[in-house]
């Protein structure tokens, strides 16, 4: 469904993301671990056309997808979600996941009919997959940051993706609120289908959903593979014992 | 946060405000009757820079120019061809909006303080334009005591068409702003990275927003010919704009009608302090301070927060 190849990004000569290859297939879990500044953010930050590719090509579905708008590449089924919380501070839950499907629906050439009037339902039906219905009219810069990371994820959905990146999706919760996280997005690749790229440093999670993982230092691809694969790996045991720690 | 319907109390004042303007000129003095026509046309064009200013985040700063050639567009309607008044003040409003939209095209490809810099330029050219075109819009002179028909030439005639103009265009930004349309541009304030991940196309989004604020700046420019038979180039000279500007920040721009009471706050501040004083600009800088530093959320959200009912704070703070 997604696959990369030679994807390279540098800031002032600094290579970020150098030569990458990448091949997801779909209905799969597949996530992509390294240390900090590895460049899994920047990685994303391309494929979903934050930033622009220095060169390299990004095939979804069956298309090249490399240097696009992200509103364009999201028009094309594929949402994510932000390491760092970056939804809609002064709206409320509701009115965030309602923007999304807004932007679906098109429905941003509306002029006429009041906001407080259309897509209720799916925005509650969204916002009850997520478990956040109890929170919609809380305004979003004052909620939990167990919830806000959960609402990213929400926000996400809104675009009814058929591929999700989530970037670093439990970061900073609580235990418990993680595994509810790791529940949900358990549930919406089996129930919905999603393809689902995601990063995170919490290596039980990763080996808890993941079918294939890639693993990158420096910019560059060390290895993509199945989760014992990985786990064997020489290399991988060395960059991760070797200095920089997951956190 | 948002808005649902308007309560009980919001009604009254409503209503309270909306009798005194009918009813004003039945008891006011020609001259007041002008000022209040003033602040409406005043008050219209803040609301208009405010849709994209205040709602969209976009740093317009030289919105005068859309005021200028919606003023200069009716004027020249009514004094070069014999069609009907209401398609020469129609007029306003449609050269303005075609206007932002061609500025809009190019200024859209940058962004915050450099947006705003590319307009003045590109709206000093304008200016400049019409200041020298001496033929066509009688430059600096501007051109005088323009024929208005029947309806709309008698004090009070020109009054209450400016009252029912003014009215409708607020209603319809009203409505506009509480649309999807407003609520993604509001997002795209919020934060235009997230709304473009979200399938947004963000300076698509942002253009239409400066065709619509233009063009209601334009319909305040025709009514300023209706209240005053006048145009001059000063109409689109970029201080104006800065007034305008300093109007919503008076005001309150996160709010609907801020912009409105900053209007009204600025033109009073100018005729009547002006009466008393020649230094009534220094008045004027020293009530600018006092709001940037003491209302933050201008004279209107000052207000609001004082009086807003205790459960809607309640709600508010408890996240
Ligand atoms: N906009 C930018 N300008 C300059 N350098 C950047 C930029 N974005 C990222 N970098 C650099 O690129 C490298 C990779 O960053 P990136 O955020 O992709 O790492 P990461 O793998 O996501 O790390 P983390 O696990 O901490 O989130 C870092 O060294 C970072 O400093
Ligand atoms: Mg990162």
């Amino acid at each position: 469904m997604l696959k990369i190849e030679g994807l390279s990004k540098s800031f002032d000569g600094f290579m970020a993301v150098s030569n990458v290859s990448l091949d997801v297939k779909k209905g799969e879990i597949v996530a992509v671990i390294g240390p900090n500044g590895a460049g899994k953010s920047t990685l994303f930050n391309l494929i979903s056309g934050v930033l622009k590719p220095d060169s390299g090509r990004i095939i979804f579905k069956g298309e090249n997808i490399a240097g696009l708008p992200s509103h364009a590449i999201c028009k094309k089924g594929l949402s994510r979600s932000f390491q760092i919380v970056n939804v809609f501070e002064r709206m409320t839950v509701f009115e965030n996941v309602q923007i999304s499907i807004m932007a679906r629906e098109k429905m941003n050439w509306n002029f006429f009919t009041p906001s407080s009037r259309v897509l209720i339902e799916e925005t509650m039906q969204i916002l009850a997959s997520v478990g956040l219905t109890e929170k919609k009219d809380s305004v979003c810069g004052l909620l939990s940051h167990g919830d806000r990371k959960v609402l990213e994820i929400a926000v996400a959905l809104g675009g009814n993706p058929e591929f999700l990146i989530l970037d670093e999706p439990t970061a900073g919760m609580a235990p418990e609120e993680t595994g509810r996280c790791i529940d949900l997005i358990k549930g919406l690749c089996d129930r919905f289908g999603l393809t689902i790229l995601f990063c995170e440093h919490d290596m039980e999670l990763v080996f808890a959903i993941a079918s294939r993982i890639m693993v990158m230092t420096r910019g560059a691809t060390l290895i993509q593979g199945s989760c014992d694969e990985v786990r064997g790996n020489q290399a991988v045991q060395d960059v991760y014992l070797g200095g920089s720690e997951v956190c | 946060m948002m808005h649902r319907g308007l309560s009980k109390r919001n009604w009254g004042i409503a209503a309270a405000v909306l009798a005194f303007l009918l009813l004003l000129p039945l008891f006011l003095p020609r001259f007041y009757v002008y000022q209040i026509s003033l602040i409406l046309v005043y008050g219209l064009l803040a609301t208009s820079l405010n849709i994209v200013l205040g709602y969209g985040g976009v740093f317009q700063f030289h919105h005068c120019v859309f005021y200028g050639m919606g003023g200069y567009a009716t004027a020249l309607f009514l004094t070069k061809t014999g069609l009907p008044f209401v398609v020469s003040f129609a007029a306003g409003g449609v050269f303005a909006a075609i206007l932002s939209f061609l500025m809009g095209l190019i200024t859209i490809r940058l962004s915050k303080l450099y947006f705003g810099m590319l307009q003045i330029s590109l709206g000093s050219l304008v200016w400049a334009i019409i200041y020298r075109w001496y033929s066509f819009t009688g430059g600096d002179d501007g051109i005088h005591g323009i024929e208005l028909p029947d309806l709309v030439s008698s004090p009070r005639g020109s009054y209450y068409f400016t009252l029912a103009v003014t009215l409708l265009c607020l209603f319809v930004i009203y409505k506009i702003l509480k649309s999807p349309f407003g609520s993604v541009l509001q997002g795209i304030r919020d934060n235009p990275v997230r709304s473009g991940m979200v399938g947004i196309n963000v300076k698509r989004h942002i253009l239409a927003a400066l065709i619509i604020a233009g063009f209601f700046g334009g319909v305040a420019g025709s009514l300023f010919v209706v209240v005053d038979r006048t145009v001059f180039p000063d109409m689109l000279f970029w201080t104006l704009s800065l007034e305008v500007l300093v109007m919503c920040l008076i005001g309150g721009w996160f709010k609907f009608f801020g912009p409105m009471l900053g209007a009204a706050i600025v033109i009073a501040l100018r005729t009547f302090v002006s009466g008393f004083t020649v230094y009534w600009a220094l008045v004027y800088g020293i009530v600018m301070i006092f709001v940037i530093f003491f209302l933050p959320d201008g004279v209107l959200g000052f207000f609001e927060e004082k009086i807003k009912p205790a459960k809607g704070r309640a709600i508010a703070d408890k996240g």
